[in-house]
C-alpha cells in the first residue's frame, strides 16, 4: 500500500525585545545564571505581569508578513504543567483567542509552487533552562530565559514532503529576519521547530496517528528527521503495526530519533483565562502603524532585484534568500557598473568560501566594502579574473586590502600595447608549426597562443588587449 | 498543601484549615446554580483592556534575591531533584 505523509510544523520564534514579555528584566543571552530574573518572572506570590507593548507590535508584524488576519481582541491563558523550568506551575500563552490567524506562505519545493496555510500565531512566554546532573541526581535551574517573549507559528498540515517542510521553514525564517522581529539564531534557540508527522493511505481523507519530532535545531536536521520518520512509520505500517502517538527526540549524531517516553501521557493542560492579564485590543491605527513600518519582504526584494539589476529569477532568489546576503550584494554593487559580474562572484566565489568554512555571511572575513574594491579592480581591468581569485584568497587569509595585495604580489594586469605586442611577435616566431596549423584552419589553437602570452606575463596579460592583437597578427 | 506552600502548620491547625477549605470549595460550588444564559463570558473582573508597558529595561534584583528562598542552591542555580526519567 502506498502512503502519503502529512506534515505540520510548529515554530517558536524568540522576539527581539529588550525586555521580557511580562516584566522589565533583560532578555540578553548568555548572562550568568538567574541574573535576569525578578519576582514576576520567577512567579513569586502576589506579583502582577504587565504585557510588553513592543512584543505585541512584533507579533502583529509577523502576522501581517505571513498574510494572517490580526484579531482585534486576543487574550492570555494559563497552560498548566508541572516542571521546574516554569516556577509558576503554568505558562502564560494564548489558547482560545490568539493574536493572529488564517495566514499562508507560498513556497517552492520539488520543482513546484505550493501554498502552505498558517493556522495561527500566538504569543507566549519562554521557559527556563535545566542542566541535568545525573551523577548527583540533581537538576540545576536557570530562569534567565523564563518570560522571554515568543511567538508560536503553527502551520496547517499542508506539507507532504521533507523538502517542502524545509522550504517552508527557510521562508518563514527569512521573513522573520527581514522584518527584524527575531534574530533567527537556531543554535541559541531563538528559532525552534517541532514537526508533526503522520502517514495515511493515498486517497484517504482521515489523518493517521501522528508523532511529534523535537530537537530539530537546523534546517538540515528538520528535513533529515522528517525523512527518517516517514521511513520509520512506513515500515511500522507495512509490517502491519500501529504508529503510537508519541514525542520523539532527534539525535543529530546518530541520525535517528528515539521515543521520549515509554508511554505517552495524555496531556491535560487545564487551560483557563489568566485573570492577571486583561484582554488585548488591537485597533486599526495600531495595525496601520505596523504596516507603515513594514520593510521590503523577500518576495518583493526578489522582484526588485530582477527589474532593477536585470538579474535572472534564480540569481535574485539566491541573493535575497537571506537579508544579510541581500544587503551584502547591494553594498557591493553600489560603486560598480558590472552588476552581473558582481552577482556571479558573490554566488560562486564568496558563497563557496562561506560554505567551505561553514559560516554565515554575517561572519564573512571579507566585508562588502572590501569585496567591492576587489571587483572594482577587476572591472577597471587593473587585474584579471585569475589574479582576482588570488587576491580574494589572500584577503581571507590576511584581511589585507585588495589594492595592497595587488601591489605586493605584482598582480597588476599588463595592458601596455607595446609590451604585449613584443611578446606576441616573439611567440609567433617561436612557434612556426602552430602558426601554420592555425592559419590552415585549426582555430582551436588560439587558446594555445593565449596560454603562451599568459605564461610570459605570469598570468597578468589583459585578455581584452591580447585577443584582438593575436587575431590580427595570426 | 502546607508542604507545597512551605508553611509550618501543626496537626491541630491542619484539622481546622482542612475544614475551612472544604467550606470554601462548597461555597464556590453555589456558582454552578447561577443562570448564565445569554451572558457573554469574560476572562477577568478588571473590566479594562490593554494594560501595557514600554519595552524599557529595569535592573533585575539578581540571583541573591531570586534565590533567597531556594531550598537548595549551587552557585547561582536553583537545585532541584533530578527530573529526567
Amino acid at each position: 500500500m502506498a502512503f502519503e505523509p502529512v506534515i505540520g510544523l510548529e515554530v517558536h520564534a524568540q522576539l527581539k525585545t529588550k525586555t521580557k514579555i511580562f516584566c522589565s528584566c533583560s532578555t540578553a543571552f548568555g548572562k550568568s545564571p538567574n541574573a535576569n530574573t525578578c519576582p514576576v518572572c520567577t512567579g513569586m506570590p502576589g506579583v502582577l505581569p504587565v504585557l510588553n507593548k513592543q512584543a505585541v507590535t512584533f507579533a502583529i508584524k509577523a502576522g501581517l508578513a505571513t498574510n494572517c488576519t490580526i484579531n482585534r481582541e486576543s487574550r492570555f491563558d494559563r497552560k498548566n504543567y508541572f516542571y521546574p523550568d516554569l516556577p509558576k506551575g503554568y505558562q502564560i500563552s494564548q489558547f482560545a483567542m490568539p493574536i493572529a490567524e488564517h495566514g499562508f506562505l507560498d513556497i517552492e519545493a520539488d520543482g513546484t509552487e505550493k501554498r502552505i496555510g498558517i493556522t495561527r500565531i500566538h504569543m507566549e512566554e519562554d521557559a527556563g533552562k535545566l542542566i541535568h546532573d545525573p551523577l548527583r541526581g540533581k537538576s540545576m535551574v536557570d530562569l534567565n530565559r523564563t518570560g522571554v517573549p515568543l511567538i508560536e507559528i503553527v502551520s496547517e498540515p499542508d506539507l507532504r514532503t521533507a523538502s517542502q517542510a524545509g522550504a517552508y521553514l527557510r521562508k518563514l525564517h527569512a521573513i522573520l529576519k527581514y522584518i527584524d522581529v527575531c534574530d533567527g539564531n537556531m543554535e541559541q534557540g531563538s528559532f525552534r521547530c517541532d514537526a508533526n508527522v503522520s502517514l495515511r493511505p493515498v486517497g484517504q481523507e482521515k489523518f493517521g496517528t501522528r508523532t511529534e519530532l523535537k530537537n530539530l535545531n537546523s534546517f538540515k536536521n528538520v528535513e533529515k528527521a522528517i525523512l527518517y520518520e516517514i521511513q520509520r512509520q512506513t515500515y511500522v505500517l507495512e509490517e502491519g503495526g500501529e504508529v503510537i502517538q508519541e514525542t520523539r527526540l532527534w539525535d543529530p549524531t546518530k541520525n535517528r530519533s528515539a521515543s521520549m517516553r515509554g508511554k505517552e501521557e495524555a496531556h491535560d493542560y487545564r487551560y483557563f483565562p489568566d485573570p492577571d492579564l486583561v484582554p488585548l485590543i488591537v485597533d486599526d491605527a495600531w495595525i496601520q502603524d505596523v504596516r507603515a513600518g513594514m520593510p521590503e519582504l523577500p518576495e518583493e526584494k526578489k522582484q526588485r532585484f530582477i527589474t532593477a539589476y536585470n538579474l535572472s529569477e534564480y540569481d535574485a532568489a539566491v541573493l535575497t534568500a537571506d537579508l544579510d546576503m541581500a544587503n551584502f550584494f547591494e553594498q557591493t554593487i553600489t560603486p560598480l557598473k558590472n552588476i552581473k559580474q558582481a552577482a556571479n562572484w558573490i554566488m560562486t566565489t564568496l558563497m563557496g568560501m562561506l560554505n567551505a568554512k561553514a559560516i554565515e555571511i554575517s561572519e564573512s572575513p571579507v566585508s562588502a566594502h572590501e569585496f567591492s574594491k576587489l571587483l572594482g579592480l577587476l572591472e577597471s581591468s587593473r587585474i584579471n579574473a585569475n589574479a582576482a581569485k588570488t587576491v580574494f584568497e589572500q584577503m581571507i587569509e590576511t584581511g589585507q586590502d585588495p589594492e595592497s595585495i595587488v601591489k605586493e604580489k605584482g598582480l597588476e594586469q599588463v595592458s601596455d600595447q607595446g609590451e604585449l605586442e613584443g611578446m606576441v611577435d616573439e611567440i609567433i616566431q617561436e612557434n612556426p608549426d602552430e602558426v601554420q596549423a592555425y592559419r590552415d584552419g585549426k582555430t582551436k589553437l588560439f587558446s594555445f597562443f593565449m596560454g603562451q602570452v599568459m605564461k610570459k606575463t605570469r598570468g597578468k596579460a589583459d585578455p581584452k588587449v591580447v585577443t584582438p592583437m593575436l587575431k590580427s597578427k595570426l | 498543601m502546607a508542604h507545597l506552600a512551605r508553611l509550618d502548620v501543626d496537626d491541630e491547625l491542619k484539622e481546622t484549615l482542612a475544614g475551612q477549605l472544604s467550606d470554601i470549595l462548597d461555597y464556590i460550588d453555589t456558582l454552578k446554580d447561577v443562570n448564565v444564559d445569554g451572558v457573554t463570558p469574560v476572562s477577568g473582573a478588571a473590566f479594562m483592556n490593554n494594560v501595557l508597558r514600554e519595552d524599557k529595561q529595569e535592573p533585575s534584583p539578581g540571583p541573591d534575591v531570586t534565590l533567597a528562598n531556594a531550598p537548595e542552591r549551587d552557585q547561582d542555580f536553583y537545585v532541584v531533584p533530578n527530573v529526567v526519567k
